[in-house]
């Protein structure tokens, strides 16, 4: 079970890794994308709590670092993400995940993982961006992650429950 | 809320806690379930109580120590890379994922390539009509151009032919198309052309054609002229044949079709025409209405009756009346014209 659902994670990632490169740029607008991987690591996070969702991050942001299009400073998509999956991994989770729920997590997550990982890149001047172009980039892919979060989170975490043990759904 | 005791350890199957439960009355959970407040609480103080997937051990808050383990990996990436420039020891490690993920990129890329075009597709529908409807009709308007192109040769060359008419007669002539026929029934030979008072056209002159004399004008109006050609049978010129001079009156046989004839009919008995002399007008000066000089065709056969006390000869016309377009009204000189004269020397205004 624990394989499993490693490997479904995993495969979650890669496949949010590809799509975020090769398909969303057709549905962007003004470049911005949604951020899948930040979504599945929100999914893996909800579902498995901070700890899992601390290193899940961490992982999927070094993958989204690594993957070609990328040429930014390695390590940063990771940082971002592992705070990512640490605030996601903190909700609540004493009851099953609502809709609401899931939307404001996904909307913090994406605001918090964007601004991570942009004051990275001003701190290292990687590339030197001015802060308006941060904070569009900030607010633009807020809105698309909101967009398509109901469209991928609740799929991801139907599937990923579907792998605890002792999920327990009213 | 944010003051309320941490949550006692909750067993693998209890759920929450009965204190938890307790401000809310019954099954009014939706405050709970989309309450913001409750998760911010939660927020503030981790870690939390999980009931639905409970009792595992990574639902604990994370290890400070895997937590800064991380983050000093990731500053250290950050940093070897930020300091190893092109050579970064990162770059090996980019190759490596690059050489997975690039391949899927390109599969998904192909396999996403044919739906990303097919919005494109819909919205250049309302752009591919307009091109269509501007290169149809571009198309006409070339297709028309093509199909008239041979008749502006046409007229081209009748214009050309005015110009030397008038150029060989040392007339003016005012430039006109023949654009209505008389009807058969009416058994007159007549046309209209387009040419009026307005353009300096008067009754009783002359209409030629290039090729030679076509009738007189016999009414008009401000902007047309009708016509009376010389195969009309009640038209009479009076011609003479080019070898002898000798004058006769030419009368019209009233048929447009080929071969249109006219009936001649010597003064001079004595004279026989040969065959093939050229027949021109004999002209009445100013006051008649046609000028002199002008061709009319040629002696195509001779016809001698005992009983008649003149020869006759069928002259062939040098125009073809079933095919008139372009024709010229000789005017004086000084006429004035809302439309450029044909001159001896040329075209003028």
């Amino acid at each position: 079970m624990n394989a499993a659902r490693t490997a479904v994670t995993a495969l979650a990632v890669l496949l949010a890794v590809v799509l975020q490169a090769a398909l969303l740029p057709e549905l962007s607008w003004r470049g911005v994308v949604p951020n899948l991987v930040l979504l599945v690591v929100v999914a893996g996070a909800l579902t498995r709590g901070p700890n899992v969702g601390v290193i899940l991050g961490f992982c999927a942001g070094l993958a989204l670092d690594l993957a070609p299009p990328a040429d930014h400073l390695a390590g940063r998509w990771a940082l971002a993400l592992m705070v990512v999956g640490y605030v996601a991994g903190s909700v609540r989770r004493d009851e099953r995940p609502t809709l609401p729920v899931v939307l404001v997590t996904a909307a913090v997550a994406s605001f918090v993982g964007s601004s991570v990982f942009a004051l990275l890149g001003v701190v290292m001047q990687d590339p030197a961006t001015s802060v308006g172009d941060v904070l569009a980039a900030v607010g633009v892919g807020l809105v698309s992650d909101l967009v398509v979060a109901p469209l991928v989170l609740l799929p991801l975490l139907v599937l990923l429950t579907r792998f605890e043990p002792q999920r327990r759904f009213a | 809320m944010a003051l309320r005791t941490p949550l006692p350890p909750t067993g693998p199957d209890t759920g929450p806690g009965p204190g938890d439960r307790a401000p809310r009355p019954g099954k009014d959970d939706r405050l709970g379930r989309t309450g913001r407040p409750r998760g911010l609480a939660r927020l503030r103080r981790l870690p939390l109580t999980v009931s639905w997937a409970p009792g595992e051990a990574q639902e604990r808050r994370p290890p400070r120590a895997l937590v800064a383990a991380l983050a000093i990996t990731g500053l250290s990436l950050m940093t070897l890379d930020h300091l190893g420039g092109d050579s970064s020891p990162v770059e090996p490690a980019r190759t490596v994922v690059g050489e997975v993920v690039g391949p899927l990129e390109s599969v998904a890329a192909a396999a996403v390539r044919p739906v990303a075009a097919v919005p494109a597709w819909f919205q250049t529908q309302a752009s591919l009509r307009d091109d269509l409807a501007a290169a149809e009709a571009a198309n006409a308007e070339l297709e028309s151009r093509l199909a008239t192109e041979p008749l502006d040769r046409a007229r081209l060359a009748e214009y050309d032919g005015l110009l030397t008419a008038a150029a060989a007669q040392q007339v003016d002539l005012v430039p006109a198309r023949v654009v209505a026929y008389g009807a058969a029934q009416t058994f007159t030979r007549t046309v209209t052309i387009d040419a009026g008072t307005s353009s300096g056209v008067q009754p009783d002159m002359t209409v030629i054609a290039p090729a030679g004399l076509v009738g007189r004008v016999v009414g008009v109006t401000r902007t047309t002229a009708t016509v009376l050609l010389v195969v009309d049978v009640d038209s009479t010129v009076g011609a003479r044949v080019g070898s002898s001079n000798e004058v006769g009156f030419l009368s019209g046989g009233g048929s447009l079709d080929e071969p249109s004839r006219l009936d001649l009919d010597l003064v001079d008995t004595t004279v026989v025409p040969a065959e093939g002399d050229v027949v021109a007008t004999w002209g009445s000066g100013n006051a008649g209405p046609y000028v002199a000089g002008v061709p009319i065709g040629t002696v195509a056969e001779l016809f001698s009756t005992p009983r008649d006390t003149t020869k006759r000869a069928v002259i062939e016309p040098f125009v073809d009346f079933s095919r008139l377009d372009t024709v010229g009204v000789v005017v004086p000189p000084d006429t004035e014209s809302d439309r450029a004269l044909i001159g001896p020397d040329g075209i003028r205004r």
